[in-house]
């Protein structure tokens, strides 16, 4: 039913898949598992057509296919439920499952044979408890969430791919899906299923195939594996000297947070950052660590729990409170948070810290270049020219931008959420060089991110979130990937 | 460093020098200067008279100055809908009030006026969230009623030194299209020099990074509209002293001249890019097109159609030179 053969694709300069081979029939349920960042998304993206692969072939039903636009896909029998629903929640239920395709008598849309049809698809997908009349901004997440594979099935795909479906989903709607896939397997639809959650993919699948850092390592049958065993596949090992050994000696502490709870995002989150120390946080995505770095940081008001920097308590309703407090941080989208994109370096670089060169109410525009330029240099972004739009420059050298606005307010903390997204090789080294530099003269940073490989080469010790909690607090060097994986997956012993 | 920069080099650095010098440099917007001065002085025995440039000049001045107060909340990725109807409010006030008072006193109060105008506009946007375009739409008309409100007819300022800011000049030079020149030029500094500018530019931009890099995007949105009112508060005066009488219904759809002349000038509505340098251009262009079609003596309605054509003429052709 699908082959792919060798399919490999690169952001810029950055290959993310190394050549995927994979064959799966009709009939069939297979499970693809990878952490983050392995290259999952990418797979699922290039097969419902959003993205192009570089080169490689795919074949359905034996005919080679294209796949160059989410039209194509659909049109060769592909669907594909997203993680982030694509409903219009304006509309009824009708109209989003059946969108582009209303029966119609004499040019006017037939309202009754449309709800009939939706209602049908509902009763398939075994939610016949939907009204199809209802506006799908009002109904629960989950009901939303079968709305959506309805609206999939309306075309009756010969390929299903399901990504994350159950993050939204539990107990008797996790049942139902299950049933679901056990009937369009029966009817020899192929279904991908994409999940974290490895008991669910021991239960429903045929086949297992684990990818990790964009290779096919593993395909097997779940009654031959078990979850540690595929958590060991997913984790694997690199080995790459691409981190500065680290010495850590954690001085006076800079960072204490205790109890830190919003609702509805994390809660009960206590840590410490100390001065020189590197402490990575780990977590799947959804885990609430964003969430944290944005409260630590004043963008977004926890609902519970104290926050001291240096002893002292304080108050962090706005970056600006954070910032005077001695934080920074470097979100985790630098295009939507972190830059201005049709502005120069030296604008982006000095915007955190303008009142630093203020003259008479005017910028000294040569005392912030001379300022701006000192870390330009040090951190050798490239091209050279503070004039230069930042749009133009490359992501490592964006980031790059982005630390030197930070540097320049001289935090005593840095909250990294993600650097190293998008971001190439030679680039991650620098940046490793230069987080241990800075803890070399009493900083501390808080590391977050989803990759394995660099939370744990990078940071002093390692916390993990897992669903909004704190769950462990390990350091670097007596813990390894696979233990970090099974804590943040929630199945550590 | 070399000597002569090769044309090849300076179209390479082209981008660099847009995005921060705020000139433009553009050779479809230059050319269709020239175009039309050498047509018009070659056609038209009025054109280059000495009476028609101080006319032109005093022209553009409603115009330019509206303009300038639009482009700083453009850059915002705003727009200020109200100006039009700001024009007409301090304008009939200043010429209602200079019967009480100084003439000078009633022209700083409707300033005033003008900028209090503005702050509302600001504060509805910058508070409480609303879309800028919602808020000025209805600004547009509750201001307008105001002015109604304040004087149904028409009023004429006997004080004879109400006439001087309109109509006095230097020279060939009318004192206004001074007034208006050191406007831009300050404005200019405001936005290249002054942090508040820069931060006003950065939140057309990306919001988002400018509030995480601690600054207060409020305070910067409000100060963006009162700087547009402002602007449309002196115009208001300027042009009730050019034409000697101030009425209320003055000055309609003069925010849509303003628009235009931000956008030909190379402003983006979505904010965060345009330029003072483009802006003046853009009006000095409407003017000239303005001025032609009249000495042409090209029939109102038809001049009306000719310059919405011009004007998506003149932003198309600069999207593709952009794009090359």
């Amino acid at each position: 039913m699908l082959a792919l053969e060798a399919v490999r694709k690169a952001y810029g300069r950055v290959e993310v898949l190394h050549g995927i081979d994979l064959e799966a029939r009709a009939g069939e349920v297979v499970a693809i598992a990878g952490a983050n960042g392995a290259g999952k998304s990418t797979l699922l993206k290039i097969l419902s057509g959003a993205v192009r692969r570089d080169a490689g072939e795919i074949r359905i039903g034996g005919e080679p296919a294209e796949l160059a636009s989410p039209r194509e896909a659909q049109e060769r029998g592909i669907r594909t439920v997203h993680q982030e629903l694509s409903l219009v929640p304006q509309l009824s239920v009708t109209e989003n499952i059946l969108l582009g395709d209303l029966p119609r008598t004499r040019g006017l849309v037939d309202w009754r044979a449309a709800h009939a049809r939706a209602g049908a698809l509902l009763a398939r997908v075994g939610f016949d408890g939907i009204d199809p009349r209802a506006t799908v901004g009002r109904l629960p997440v989950a009901r939303r969430q079968m709305i959506e594979i309805a609206k999939a099935l309306a075309s009756e795909p010969r390929i299903l791919i399901l990504d994350e479906p159950s993050a939204v989903l539990a107990g008797e709607d996790l049942d139902r899906l299950f049933d679901l896939i056990r009937s369009l397997r029966a009817d020899g639809v192929l279904v991908l299923y994409v999940s974290h959650r490895l008991d669910e993919v021991m239960e429903i699948a045929d086949r297992v195939t684990v990818i990790k850092d964009g290779r096919i390592v593993t395909t097997s049958v779940p009654a031959d594996t078990s979850p540690d065993e595929i958590v060991r596949q997913m984790a694997g090992r690199r080995l790459a000297q691409v981190f500065p050994p680290r010495r850590p000696q954690p001085g006076r502490e800079l960072l204490a947070v205790e109890g830190l709870t919003r609702e509805g995002a994390f809660a009960d989150v206590t840590l410490d950052v100390k001065a020189g120390e590197v402490v990575g946080m780990f977590g799947l995505v959804g885990s609430g660590r964003t969430e944290v770095a944005e409260c630590l940081f004043g963008a977004a008001r926890a609902t519970a729990g104290e926050i001291r920097v240096d002893g002292k308590p304080v108050d962090l309703r706005t970056p600006k409170q954070a910032i005077a407090a001695g934080l920074a941080l470097v979100t985790e989208d630098r295009k939507d948070t972190g830059l201005v994109l049709d502005m120069c370096v030296r604008d982006n670089a000095g915007l955190a810290t303008m009142a630093k060169v203020r003259r008479w109410g005017l910028l000294d525009r040569k005392r912030q270049s001379a300022m701006v330029d000192e870390v330009v240099d040090e951190l050798d972004i490239r091209p050279r020219g503070l004039d230069r739009p930042v749009r133009h420059l490359s992501g490592g050298n964006q980031q790059k931008v982005v630390l030197t606005k930070w540097l320049l307010s001289r935090p005593r903390v840095l909250i990294l959420d993600e650097p190293t997204r998008g971001v190439d090789v030679a680039t991650r080294v620098d940046l490793y060089r230069m987080i241990d530099g800075l803890t070399r003269t009493g900083l501390g940073v808080l590391l977050i991110s989803s990759d394995l490989t660099e939370v744990l080469g990078a940071s002093d010790r390692v916390l993990v979130m897992h669903e909004g909690r704190l769950v462990a607090n390990l350091p670097s060097a007596d813990t390894d990937e696979e233990r970090l994986l099974a804590h943040s997956i929630g199945v550590a012993a | 460093m070399n000597a002569v920069a090769s044309p090849s080099a300076i179209k390479a650095r082209l981008p660099e020098l847009r995005a921060n010098r705020g000139l433009v440099i553009n050779g479809s917007f230059v050319l269709a200067f020239v175009v039309l001065v050498i047509v018009a002085a070659f056609t038209s025995d009025a054109f280059l008279t000495e009476s028609n440039v101080t006319n032109l000049l005093r022209q553009m001045v409603t115009t330019g100055l509206l303009a300038l107060g639009m482009l700083v909340v453009i850059l915002t990725g705003g727009i200020d809908l109200s100006v039009g109807s700001i024009v007409a409010l301090t304008g009939i006030m200043a010429a209602g009030l200079s019967a009480h008072m100084s003439v000078a006193a009633a022209m700083t109060l409707a300033v005033i006026v003008g900028v209090a105008c503005g702050s509302a506009n600001g504060i509805l946007v910058a508070r409480f969230r609303l879309a800028p375009f919602v808020v000025t739409l209805g600004a547009l008309t509750t201001i307008r009623g105001l002015s109604f409100v304040y004087s149904e007819t028409p009023i004429t300022p006997l004080k004879p030194g109400f006439l001087a800011i309109g109509t006095n000049t230097v020279g060939p030079i009318p004192v206004a299209a001074i007034v208006m020149v050191v406007a831009f030029a300050i404005v200019q500094v405001f936005l290249t020099r002054t942090s508040a500018g820069r931060a006003l530019i950065a939140i057309g931009g990306n919001r988002e990074a400018v509030r995480l890099a601690g600054i207060g995007v409020s305070r910067h949105l409000l100060l963006a509209y009162a700087i547009s009112g402002f602007c449309a508060g002196l115009a208001g005066v300027i042009l009730a002293s050019r034409v000697g009488i101030a009425q209320p219904s003055v000055a309609v759809g003069f925010e849509l001249n303003a628009i235009a002349a931000c956008v030909i000038g190379g402003a983006s509505l979505a904010g965060g890019r345009g330029s003072v340098v483009g802006t003046l251009g853009g009006v000095v262009l409407l003017a000239l097109i303005d001025n032609l079609l009249t000495l042409y003596d090209v029939q109102s309605y038809w001049q009306q159609v000719l310059k919405g054509l011009i004007i998506v003429f003149v932003v198309l052709a600069r999207r593709q030179e952009e794009e090359r």
